[in-house]
């Protein structure tokens, strides 16, 4: 883009992402006006009775709130998810070096993915893959 | 540094400490959590102010992406929410003194920093720029990085391991 | 500052063709499934019922917008911003035709984990829709979404990074020029056809980040009712709606950008406007393949949609990463 080589030369990497940034304002202050929007054309009723205002679940009264504990296999989930997605990160660099690196990174990335492939059949065989049975055991 | 410079890192300072404010004075956790997204997405532009997309995109990508869903989820999992902070909770009174001394040496170290005329300001006109492309952040990874590389792929299966035990009623 | 308002400008555009073509999308994906289904579809709102939409967005700008008495009131209003913006920023690295007129940020050396980085941050809105609302319903579905969401996204992490090892690029304008003009002749050069296997695993994976049948188990009506969205009305829930078919074009604009050669075609070198219809029938041909699975296909249970996700698609998308790593290193044709 021209910005890099006007005023902010030494925020070359900045102004990479101007169109990223110009984008990001733009969708949210369009979110923000269909928001907008709503509010000043939607009918305001003043009836507004406590059964209008209930959760909605299927026409049952709610019994107790909704935000309560949860399952902790979620919890699960989202630890593999980081470790996974950490390992997805160093990924990006190597297949893009690849090529300049040849036969050497592909040795060690095979020795990087091979230990957390260690840990992933390990994972399998405790059952922590398996959705129904990780809380049973 | 050109003003319009000066004014943006002024102003990613700023939001960073007014995000991480919020962090510290929300009442639920939740909003703290996102207050905590919002930190860790400034602190990505910083980086970008630095030269580096790359950190900058996998600090949105780890951080931002990943480890703060496991905050919201394990916060949801606690229903923690809505918890009120214990007072003065027992095991924990040694944390406050602590913090506070901690911080003060923070706080020194800037001021000393900043007062023994360390250069503070680079050259960036002069200053060669470090490639900074995934390309290069490749060939140093596998390169001269290598040996810290495999230990995070230790400290990855490590932390595998750690997750399932932990999961598990024992 | 001329490229400020020039980014501008195409942002606007942008936006703008993104919002008509999410608009005319739900009006061709009702008509398109009634045929599947031997229906005629919306016909009476101006001819062939080409002002539906339109008819649509009136109604939904003039129903009450009802706030229920137990939502979390910032956030609740918060979570279909947050919907919305994901789906509209990941266009930034998209190169929708040939030159620098078609493109915004299409040469970022970083694109493709933009691409991984933005579509973890869609995360949140979902989430917090569901916990906001303060719903069973809308909890549990919000829960269930993120975690379908994120144990795909590793999938499509993966696939993305055999595309990236085939370009040797991050920059979605150099992934594109690795399939075109290709040593290897025209459309054999499509990653398609090279990297068939990080091909049908994106195309999976791009279902279950789409929340689209048959892996839309968040909103399967007979548990869930319109799960995350069961407590919102009005123009709220139309930017949920707008969110989830914006991301439908996004993710086909992906594919086509990853896998079936971006805005390649013949003549785009002596008329570059070309290459930007090229782009829009493949684009389009995603999209009808989109809805063509949700008219053929059944909803999946939500124990095999995760088990696939972590001990099928998972494993493969590695293995092809590799595997495709030691073709490149052997220098196998085709994979140079």
């Amino acid at each position: 883009m021209q910005l890099a080589s006007s005023k902010l030369r030494w925020f070359l990497a900045m102004a990479d992402f101007v169109p990223v940034f110009i984008l990001v304002l733009l969708s949210t202050g369009l979110a923000l006006l269909v928001l907008l929007i709503s509010v000043l054309f939607g009918p305001r009723r003043r009836a507004q009775n406590a059964t209008k205002l209930m959760p909605y679940e299927s026409g049952m009264r709610p019994i107790g709130v909704a935000q309560r504990r949860l399952p902790v296999r979620f919890y699960l989930i989202a630890v593999l998810f980081i470790l996974f997605d950490i390992e997805v990160v160093f990924f990006y660099p190597w297949a893009a070096a690849f090529r300049a690196l040849g036969w050497y990174g592909f040795a060690n990335m095979l020795i990087f993915a091979a230990l957390l492939l260690v840990g992933y059949v390990w994972l399998w065989r405790k059952g922590a893959l398996e959705w129904e049975s990780v809380d049973k055991s | 540094m050109t003003m319009a410079e000066w004014a943006l890192l002024v102003l990613l300072g700023a939001l960073s400490l007014a995000s991480a404010l919020g962090l510290l004075l929300s009442r639920n956790a939740v909003y703290a959590a996102l207050f905590l997204v919002l930190n860790f997405s400034v602190g990505a532009v910083i980086y970008l102010l630095f030269n580096a997309p790359f950190l900058a995109v996998t600090q949105v990508a780890v951080y931002a992406g990943a480890i703060m869903v496991l905050f919201v989820f394990v916060i949801m999992l606690l229903g923690a929410e809505r918890l009120a902070p214990a007072e003065n909770p027992p095991g924990l009174a040694y944390q406050r003194p602590l913090a506070i001394i901690l911080a003060v040496a923070l706080l020194a170290v800037a001021a000393w920093a900043l007062l023994s005329g360390a250069q503070i300001e680079p050259s960036p006109s002069v200053a060669p720029r470090p490639d900074s492309s995934p390309q290069a952040m490749g060939m140093w990874l596998f390169g001269p990085y290598l040996l810290p590389l495999q230990v995070v792929a230790l400290l990855l299966l490590a932390a595998m391991v750690g997750a399932l035990v932990l999961s598990r009623k024992s | 500052m001329p490229a400020l308002l020039e980014i501008t400008l195409k942002s606007t555009a942008l936006v703008f063709v993104l919002l008509t073509s999410f608009a005319y999308l739900s009006l061709v994906e009702r008509k398109f499934i009634a045929r599947l289904q031997a229906r005629i579809g919306p016909n009476r709102a101006g001819p062939f019922g080409l002002l539906q939409p339109v008819a649509d967005g009136l109604k939904l700008i003039f129903k009450e917008s009802i706030t229920p008495a137990q939502v979390d009131k910032p956030m609740y209003f918060l979570a279909p911003v947050l919907v919305v913006v994901p789906s509209l920023i990941l266009f930034a690295v998209i190169p929708v035709g040939k030159g620098p007129l078609f493109q915004l940020a299409s040469d970022l050396n970083v694109g493709a984990l933009y691409v991984v980085a933005v579509m973890g941050i869609a995360v949140y809105g979902i989430t917090l829709a569901g916990w906001s609302s303060n719903n069973k319903y809308a909890v549990l579905a919000g829960l269930r979404a993120s975690a379908q969401v994120i144990s795909y996204e590793l999938g499509m992490g993966f696939a993305i990074v055999a595309v990236v090892l085939m370009a040797s690029s991050l920059s979605l304008a150099d992934i594109v020029a690795a399939q075109y003009p290709g040593e290897y002749g025209g459309i054999l050069g499509w990653f398609i056809f090279r990297q068939p296997v990080a091909a049908a695993i994106f195309v999976v994976a791009a279902f279950a980040e789409t929340m689209r049948a048959p892996f839309d188990l968040v909103e399967a009506e007979q548990e869930l009712t319109a799960g995350f969205m069961t407590e919102y009305s009005g123009m709220k829930f139309a930017l949920f709606f707008m969110g989830e078919y914006v991301k439908m074009i996004a993710v086909s604009a992906l594919f086509t950008t990853f896998f079936l050669g971006g805005w390649s075609g013949p003549f785009v070198n002596e008329l570059p406007a070309l290459s930007v219809v090229y782009f829009t029938i493949k684009v389009v041909v995603c999209l009808l393949a989109f809805i063509w699975v949700r008219a053929s296909l059944p909803r999946v249970r939500y124990d095999k949609l995760m088990g696939m996700g972590w001990k099928v698609l998972l494993p493969i998308s590695i293995e092809n990463v590799l595997a495709t790593a030691l073709l490149i290193a052997l220098g196998v044709p085709g994979f140079k």
